[in-house]
């Protein structure tokens, strides 16, 4: 078997398989649904998403240990993952040849040269990784410690280390300029405090590939295709954002009908990374022999447009094994030995290059930060789900993959706009209106399938404060508030709390004011009363409207006032409960029986069912704010 | 990727146009008018949208069975299964209510996504028998269905009725979108081209409504009548601006089989969502009817309250849907 057919069965298996796990992330219990499917798994075999949660927050996560697995294997063979994994890859590939589809195999060769616009992709993964890299630099340099001298002093002394031994290894004095930055960097710590500037942001999942294809093909395409079926859910699955995350994956498979693979070859950071790990691969495709008639057939099916018939670029290369078998004089192999042609192992980039991008990677989180968000200016809107870190430690995780939204039952979980900025965009807030209800009790789906615990695992147990979390109490994600001008009890004195009857707690967060408020036009003359009819003096009510059992009639019995339900009316006439002395009534005061929701801050979670359920749905008059959450004790409410 | 143009011959290059080329010119150019113009003509609209028209409507079938009579039975156990067995005893057996060949829907309450223990929604040990007796008596198939206030699949899920259904050889008809039609039911205030769970009805001959007993801020009470708000959809609450003209009306459109009130545990406070082992009381009653505000009368009493102290109950009555003196139809008392 030709070993090109090998890699499309291998593209097609791990192509079905994340199909698979989309599929599979339905909550449920059949055989289908989540039942320890391992729906994360591409995004942990991403070393991107490994590699920038480690900067962050020094230490690697669960299931992320599995990217070793994928440094390992592409340290040995190179790119394999792009041309033989990738589900993001194997779409590009797919429409890629769809596109040279009846291209001229010169028009082929054409547009498979390397194009100085691949840099880009170092570029790009340079700038995210150094985002992620300000706490790590801090925690180095001592920024934000007690004594910056003593780094300051260690940087220097490496350097002058170094420099000495200049002429003992190569790139020593790479290593010395470095130091000297560094050390320059401390310094900087002796003059200023720095604490409030120098932070890390996890901002790869922007573009890298894996939570790109989780989030577009569960937050729009899945969504889509069911909405025909109504398979994985009963209601239709709703999801904000979708024009941009839509729009990004449709334009990144169509510019494959320009280029193929135009993302793997020009934007894709995780394929850069690839690229710089894959440099010391220990087979490599490349020339076998001299006598090459130079036909460049072999650039005609090239996916990675690596130049294989030339000076192979190693860091471009996919591995799809085409050239094996376009060139006609099979002068090319995947062998252990260099191309005879030669080889590139380092990408094409220039020094200030690298030093742009990282710089920008490093300046932008602070740069972004001077909004406010995470400070006094914090968004009350952004409700995140059960279990989420603070905001700077969220952000510290977060890859904006997906998977929270996907699972989450009820549909709240909804990938953020722009609530946050560009810092927070695809990241999880809970949206009350879109779902199908709030977020429900029983509920902790989202922090187990959260692959980088940017929303912690949590049991049961600790969400609802119950066992050994009885002392700290439930997982609050934020308080309801009552719009008083909005709510239909309170503004226009009809009786309604669904809210109340719909509080999830025990007892209820939100309970009621009962009171009896004379309607419009209310205080009524009476003509004659007697048993349990009152006559009005004259016509004036509307007929049936006040038999609805909470209406009632108010007016004076003997010495004292009388408050009696109404069973039925007509325009001039009143009948009411039996049991109360009519005689000598004058006027009646025609009133409605009001409960009035009003909130209880000590009891209420934020689970938002209140503001899903209220009747109104545009505006709604119970509103959900992020006050009082417990992952942040600046937002607190009460006095405590 | 360079298309072929056809190319003129050439000594046809700027040469006038003959009669073939004219014919072909004219008669395509007429073919288009006459598809432009026939479709302005029969798509033409001189009058504009009018306001939205009521749409005809689909009606429920009537599921009781009058040669059964208005019956009920209050059976006192501790055991619900023991007692929803003695209670269908009590007013005739199963055989009665179910025959071979029938297609039962049983209504249950899943509103919410809380365990069984809450009793909050239908508990899944009487539904498990209930499907189980409706099957033995021959019914050809049981469906168990409720559009609950919570996310469905977490509700089914949670409460133990998915699995119960699906364990007793129920089929479970989760509240899509698409079996939802509107439905005006005569006689009804607010019941009117409002959308209402028909799809689940296909085919259907029986119907069951199993519920539990619950404390209702709103409404005073949350029993069988009330159990039917679970067939509607839409912005269903909207209707608690007047909720007991409303309840009424459920029960002016439904008319059931049997409905069974599971008083096993009585949610006295909290209600409807409960959420803690606290909210329950203890009363040890299975009520079985088929008579649905007789057996709402009768569970009120679980709650200390009485039909007066829920107009709804009162409405019902006067709109003939049954008695709220359950004692009038000489209630079979058991002891499970």
């Amino acid at each position: 078997m030709k070993i090109t057919i090998v890699r499309r069965i291998s593209q097609f298996f791990f192509f079905a398989l994340f199909v698979w796990f989309c599929i599979a992330a339905t909550f449920g219990q059949a055989m289908w649904q989540l039942r320890g499917w391992p729906i994360n798994w591409f995004l942990q075999l991403d070393p991107l998403v490994a590699l920038s949660n480690l900067i962050t927050t020094r230490s690697l996560y669960s299931g992320l240990a599995w990217a070793l697995a994928t440094i390992a294997l592409t340290i040995v063979l190179g790119r394999f993952f792009c041309g033989w994994v990738c589900p993001f890859g194997s779409i590009h590939h797919f429409v890629g040849y769809l596109g040279s589809r009846g291209r001229k195999p010169s028009e082929r060769i054409a547009v498979n040269h390397y194009k100085s616009t691949q840099k880009i992709k170092y570029y790009i993964l340079f700038a995210l990784l150094f985002a992620a890299a300000g706490g790590l630099i801090a925690y180095f340099c001592d920024l934000t410690g007690l004594n910056p001298a003593l780094p300051v002093v260690f940087f220097l002394v490496l350097a002058a280390a170094a420099s000495i031994s200049t002429k003992s290894f190569p790139g020593a004095r790479k290593i010395s300029a470095a130091m000297i930055a560094l050390a320059g960097v401390s310094a900087v710590g002796l003059f200023a405090r720095l604490d409030g500037i120098v932070a890390a942001s996890v901002q790869t999942g922007l573009l890298d590939p894996i939570p790109l294809v989780y989030r577009s093909v569960n937050l729009v395409l899945l969504p889509l295709s069911d909405s025909a079926f109504h398979f994985t859910s009963t209601a239709q699955r709703h999801y904000g954002a979708t024009w941009l995350t839509g729009s990004i994956f449709a334009a990144a498979v169509l510019l494959n009908l320009l280029i193929p693979r135009f993302y793997c070859r020009i934007i894709c950071p995780l394929g850069a990374l690839y690229g710089i790990l894959g440099r010391y691969a220990i087979w490599r495709v490349g020339r076998k022999t001299e006598k090459c008639s130079g036909c460049r057939l072999c650039d005609s099916r090239c996916e990675g447009a690596c130049e294989p018939g030339e000076r192979i670029r190693v860091p471009e290369c996919v591995l799809c094994m085409n050239c094996l078998h376009t060139c006609k004089d099979d002068l090319v192999g995947y062998n252990t030995f260099r191309s005879i042609s030669g080889e590139a192992t380092d990408p094409d980039l220039s020094r200030r290059g690298f030093l742009v991008a990282s710089l920008s990677g490093i300046a932008a989180v602070p740069f972004m930060r001077i909004d406010g968000k995470l400070d006094r200016n914090w968004e009350n809107t952004l409700i995140r789900p059960p279990g989420s870190l603070s905001e700077p430690e969220f952000l510290n995780r977060c890859i904006k993959c997906g998977q929270c939204a996907r699972v989450c039952p009820t549909n709240v979980i909804q990938p953020d706009e722009w609530k946050s900025g560009i810092e927070g965009l695809w990241t999880p807030t809970l949206n009350f209106r879109a779902g199908s209800s709030g977020c429900q009790m029983n509920c902790v789906a989202c922090g187990h399938i959260c692959p980088t615990a940017a929303i912690r695992p949590i049991s049961l147990e600790e969400k609802l404060g119950r066992g050994p979390f009885e002392k700290a109490g439930p997982i609050r994600i934020g308080t309801a508030f009552i719009d008083r001008g909005r709510c239909l009890p309170w503004a226009m004195d009809k009786p309604c709390i669904v809210c109340q009857e719909t509080c999830p707690v025990s007892p209820k967060a939100i309970f009621v004011k009962e009171s009896f408020v004379t309607v419009r036009g209310g205080s009524l003359d009476v003509a004659n009363a007697k048993g349990a009819v009152i006559e009005l003096g004259k016509p004036s009510i509307q007929a049936d409207r006040f038999g609805t059992g909470d209406f009632f009639a108010l007016f004076d019995s003997g010495s004292s006032k009388m408050r009696k339900r109404i069973l039925s009316n007509t325009e001039g006439s009143i009948t009411i409960e039996r049991g109360a002395d009519l005689s000598g009534v004058k006027s009646i005061e025609l009133q409605v029986r009001l409960q009035s929701p009003q909130v209880d801050p000590e009891r209420c979670t934020g689970c938002g069912i209140c503001e899903h359920e209220c009747p109104v749905s545009g505006l709604k008059a119970v509103r959900v704010s992020a006050e009082g959450e417990t992952r942040h004790g600046k937002h607190s409410l009460l006095l405590k | 990727m360079t298309k072929k143009i056809p190319k003129v011959p050439e000594d046809r290059k700027g040469a006038g146009i003959d009669r073939r080329d004219f014919i072909i010119r004219s008669v395509k150019a007429g073919a288009a008018l006459a598809v432009s113009g026939s479709l302005g003509y029969f798509l033409y609209d001189p009058a504009g949208p009018g306001p939205a028209s009521e749409k005809s409507s689909l009606a429920l079938p009537d599921f009781s069975i009058p040669e059964a009579g208005k019956k009920i039975a209050i059976v006192t156990g501790h055991d619900r299964v023991k007692s929803v067995n003695s209670g269908l005893k009590a007013i005739g057996g199963i055989g009665t209510f179910i025959r071979k060949g029938d297609r039962v829907l049983i209504k249950v309450n899943a509103a919410f996504a809380t365990p069984p223990a809450l009793c909050a929604t239908t508990h899944p040990e009487i539904l498990s028998e209930l499907v189980r007796l409706c099957l033995a008596a021959g019914a050809a198939s049981v469906s168990v269905t409720d559009n609950p206030i919570n996310n469905p699949e977490s509700c089914f899920e949670l409460s133990g009725i998915g699995e119960a259904a699906r364990a007793s050889g129920a089929s479970l008809i989760l509240p899509k979108e698409t079996l939802f039609s509107n439905l005006t039911v005569p006689g009804a205030n607010f019941i009117r081209n409002w959308p209402v769970l028909l799809g689940a009805f296909q085919g259907i001959t029986k119907l069951i409504g199993l519920s539990p007993i619950k404390d209702h801020n709103r409404s005073g009470a949350s029993m069988s009548i009330k159990n039917w708000y679970g067939l509607i959809g839409g912005r269903r609450n909207i209707f608690h601006q007047d909720i007991h003209t409303f309840i009424r009306d459920l029960a002016l459109m439904v008319k059931p089989t049997l409905v069974i009130l599971d008083g096993t545990f009585t949610m006295i406070s909290n209600g409807p969502t409960g959420g803690s082992i606290s909210d329950l009381k203890k009363t040890d009653t299975v009520i079985v009817s088929t008579d649905q505000v007789a057996a709402d009368a009768a569970g009120a009493v679980l709650l200390g309250k009485a039909p007066t102290d829920l107009p709804f109950l009162i409405k019902a009555e006067q709109a003939g849907a049954g008695t709220t003196d359950f004692s009038s139809l000489n209630p079979v008392r058991v002891t499970g």
